[in-house]
């Protein structure tokens, strides 16, 4: 689960971390509201939405040559007209994809004096099976292609679970940063924060970029990403509460109370299958015939007819969707109980699209028989070869 | 032979008497045999599981009790997702030489917790989120399908589960049949990687052939394939089919398992097909034809 730039910095907050002030609004006519709160005179227009680049970004209803998704503003009548110019606009970025996101949302806050950029982030850490330190030099800038173009620059730093982040992590973080003086006595106090923001809140990724040295020789949070992982939230409720389902695929809000992993794609063949793996080689196998798949779709091991059939609508609800391919290996799931909930699902929503089933496994026979019993215009397959060929054929 | 689990392997179940815990504990009784012999509840000690054809089983209140009572080699874990990493923990701390977490939904800083406690333990643990470990007609740990099974010489080790029985059902029509099939997990933070089971497969005489199905997302596929490099300099390989599954997936998705995602312009199939075929692996493009390209590759 993602949340916005404001709420990671009212979080890390709260552990203590230094970040700027600021303000949310949702409203133009809060703009000026808002930015008398600070002290001014410089201030930080943002937009929150989750996705990065948001600086780089282009708005799709101002003209070219228009200012990104991140502004400053010198003054409080040039916060709320920036706040005019961004607010209810479509915000294009590297990351949100042609169709762009929709700012409903601006983050007030305080202009900072920049002396230094850095980055810092920590992760889980999949090859140590620990929390990963992620710091380097070249801050506000896409890490990616820093790892890329200049890996020496990015210093890993594994923190041990039983100790925490010790002083020689510190001292380590530190020097990889270069910091000296006040500067580094805050990053005594901050790597340590971070680190315990990161574990008791159970998050999966928490990046600062940039992490500034201002002129004063103090570090500060200037920009802040933070995603929780989804198996942990069941024991943080408040963070819970952060989750802003606007910024998600309703199709994926569906899913998600079905408890179904399912993931929107930009083809046009409908996917549902059980087990990950298998879902994303069916995505994959069509892909391999010359054809796009519409969605990820994992029912998972155990499923009831009730959630196949819930999956069945989320994917013929979809109207880029143009055909749909069961693809089932029965082991805990069993083929008989995938077919009664298709053939539910069809019985409910009708089927106006072609739909090849492919079944093996627990129970096959009588899951075939509930099938070919159901008089609907089921195309069988023997095998995914043959199930993904059938399908790619018949959307054409 | 096999590996990791054979007839003499004794088992006790963390979590039997769930609904989950019960209808594998029955599957696997049904298997061949497999000697489950008890389960743990810390409430229940001193009474019996009853399977749905009168079979019993007697409870423990601790995991190192029932080792203690029943000899228990291996452990295997279906409790919930939040008492889980504990269960395991449990395990660790009354030595069950093997572990299998079977439970999908376990917080990953959970697992960083477990994981440095393994470390400096003589267990070995498998998964978690994995669907287990098969050895044919002799032990089922977990719930692959035993009906797909036949008894032979192919080592198949996959992170994904549904990928697994798909190997495993190819290379059984094939004629080849399985010595083991093991299911490590789709999890990030796990207990057993695929180097640790290629090298017992590389070392298992009656293992001929491997089959190795990876997927998006860290670089354990990489590390197993420069792992295949360097046992093939000294002498140590035998013929191996692999696939990759993901290579449609979008970058920073999560694609239902919580490790199978392209993070950082890390972990996409392209460069695991790479590594692997670098390590001489013939990869599959479709996951239908594992066995008929094992066969080739048979043939030489």
């Amino acid at each position: 689960m993602n949340i916005h730039e404001y709420q990671a910095k009212q979080v890390l907050k709260s552990f203590g971390a230094p970040v700027a002030e600021g303000v949310a609004i949702t409203s133009v006519d809060q703009a000026e509201a808002a930015a008398r709160q600070l002290p001014g005179p410089l201030y930080v227009v943002k937009s929150q939405i989750h996705a990065g680049g948001r600086g780089k970004g282009k708005f799709k209803e101002l003209p070219a040559d228009a200012k990104g998704g991140v502004r400053l503003a010198f003054s409080i009548e040039d916060v709320v007209k920036n706040a005019r110019e961004m607010l209810g606009n479509t915000l294009v970025t590297a990351q949100t994809g042609p169709a762009g996101k929709q700012v409903n949302r601006l983050y007030i806050e305080d202009g900072a004096d920049i002396d230094r950029e850095l980055y810092c982030s920590l992760l889980v850490d999949r090859s140590t099976g620990r929390v990963s330190f992620v710091v380097s030099t070249e801050g506000g800038m896409d890490i990616e292609a820093v790892a890329h173009d200049t890996p020496e620059k990015i210093v890993t730093i594994d923190i041990d679970p039983e100790a925490g982040v010790t002083t020689a992590n510190v001292a380590e973080i530190n020097t990889a940063y270069g910091l000296t003086g006040a500067a580094a006595k805050d990053g005594e106090t901050l790597f340590p924060i971070l680190y315990k923001a990161f574990v008791d809140k159970d998050m999966s990724m928490l990046e600062v970029n940039p992490l500034i040295v201002m002129k004063d020789g103090h570090l500060r949070v200037l920009d802040a990403k933070v995603s929780f992982d989804g198996n942990a939230l069941f024991r943080h409720e408040d963070m819970k509460a952060l989750r802003d389902e606007t910024e998600e695929d309703a199709k994926e809000i569906e899913a998600s109370e079905w408890d179904l992993a399912y993931v929107a794609l930009d083809g046009n063949i409908g996917c549902m299958v059980n087990g990950a793996g298998l879902a994303m080689a069916t995505m994959d196998i069509i892909k391999l015939y010359g054809a796009e798949p519409a969605n990820f779709c994992d029912v998972g091991g155990g499923a009831s007819k009730e959630k196949v059939a819930a999956a069945f609508k989320i994917i013929t609800a979809d109207p880029a969707v143009k055909g749909i391919l069961v693809n089932i290996f029965g082991g805990i799931m069993r083929c008989d109980v995938i077919a009664e909930g298709v053939v539910a699902a069809v019985k409910e929503v009708g089927l106006k699209v072609p739909l090849v089933v492919r079944l093996e496994g627990t129970n096959v026979v009588e899951g075939k028989r509930i099938l070919n019993e159901s008089g609907l215009a089921i195309t069988a397959a023997d095998d995914l070869d043959d199930a993904a060929q059938k399908i790619v054929a018949a959307v054409g | 032979m096999s590996i990791l689990v054979d007839k003499n392997t004794k088992v006790i179940v963390q979590g039997l008497t769930g609904k989950t815990g019960t209808f594998h504990t029955e599957q696997a009784l049904r298997y061949y045999g497999t000697k489950m012999v008890g389960g743990v509840h810390p409430a229940k000690g001193g009474t019996n599981w009853t399977g749905s054809e009168g079979e019993t089983l007697p409870i423990f209140a601790s995991v190192a009790e029932a080792k203690e009572a029943t000899g228990a080699t291996a452990s295997v874990i279906y409790v919930p997702p939040a008492g889980a990493a504990d269960a395991i923990i449990e395990a660790i701390e009354a030595e069950v030489p093997f572990i299998t977490c079977i439970t999908e939904g376990i917080p990953v800083l959970d697992m960083v917790r477990v994981k440095a406690r393994l470390d400096r333990s003589k267990s070995r643990l498998l998964g978690p989120n994995c669907p287990g470990i098969l050895t044919p007609e002799e032990c089922k740990i977990g719930i692959m399908p035993g009906s797909i099974f036949k008894k032979g010489n192919v080592g198949i080790v996959s992170r994904s589960g549904t990928l697994t029985y798909e190997a495993v059902f190819q290379t059984s029509n094939e004629g080849l049949g399985q010595t083991t099939a093991v299911g490590i997990g789709g999890d990030p933070v796990k207990g057993t990687e695929f180097i640790d089971v290629l090298e017992l497969f590389l070392a298992d005489p009656e293992t001929q052939s491997i089959v190795m199905i990876g997927e998006i997302g860290g670089g354990a596929e990489e590390d197993a394939a420069q792992f295949l490099i360097d046992e093939a300099k000294k002498g140590r390989s035998k013929p191996m089919v692999g696939f990759i599954a993901g290579l449609t997936a979008p970058k920073g998705r999560t694609m239902g398992h919580a490790g199978a995602v392209v993070s950082g312009g890390k972990g996409d199939a392209e460069s695991k097909i790479a590594a692997m075929q670098a390590a001489g692996i013939r990869v599959s493009p479709s996951p239908a034809r594992l066995g008929t390209t094992l066969v080739e590759v048979l043939k030489g």
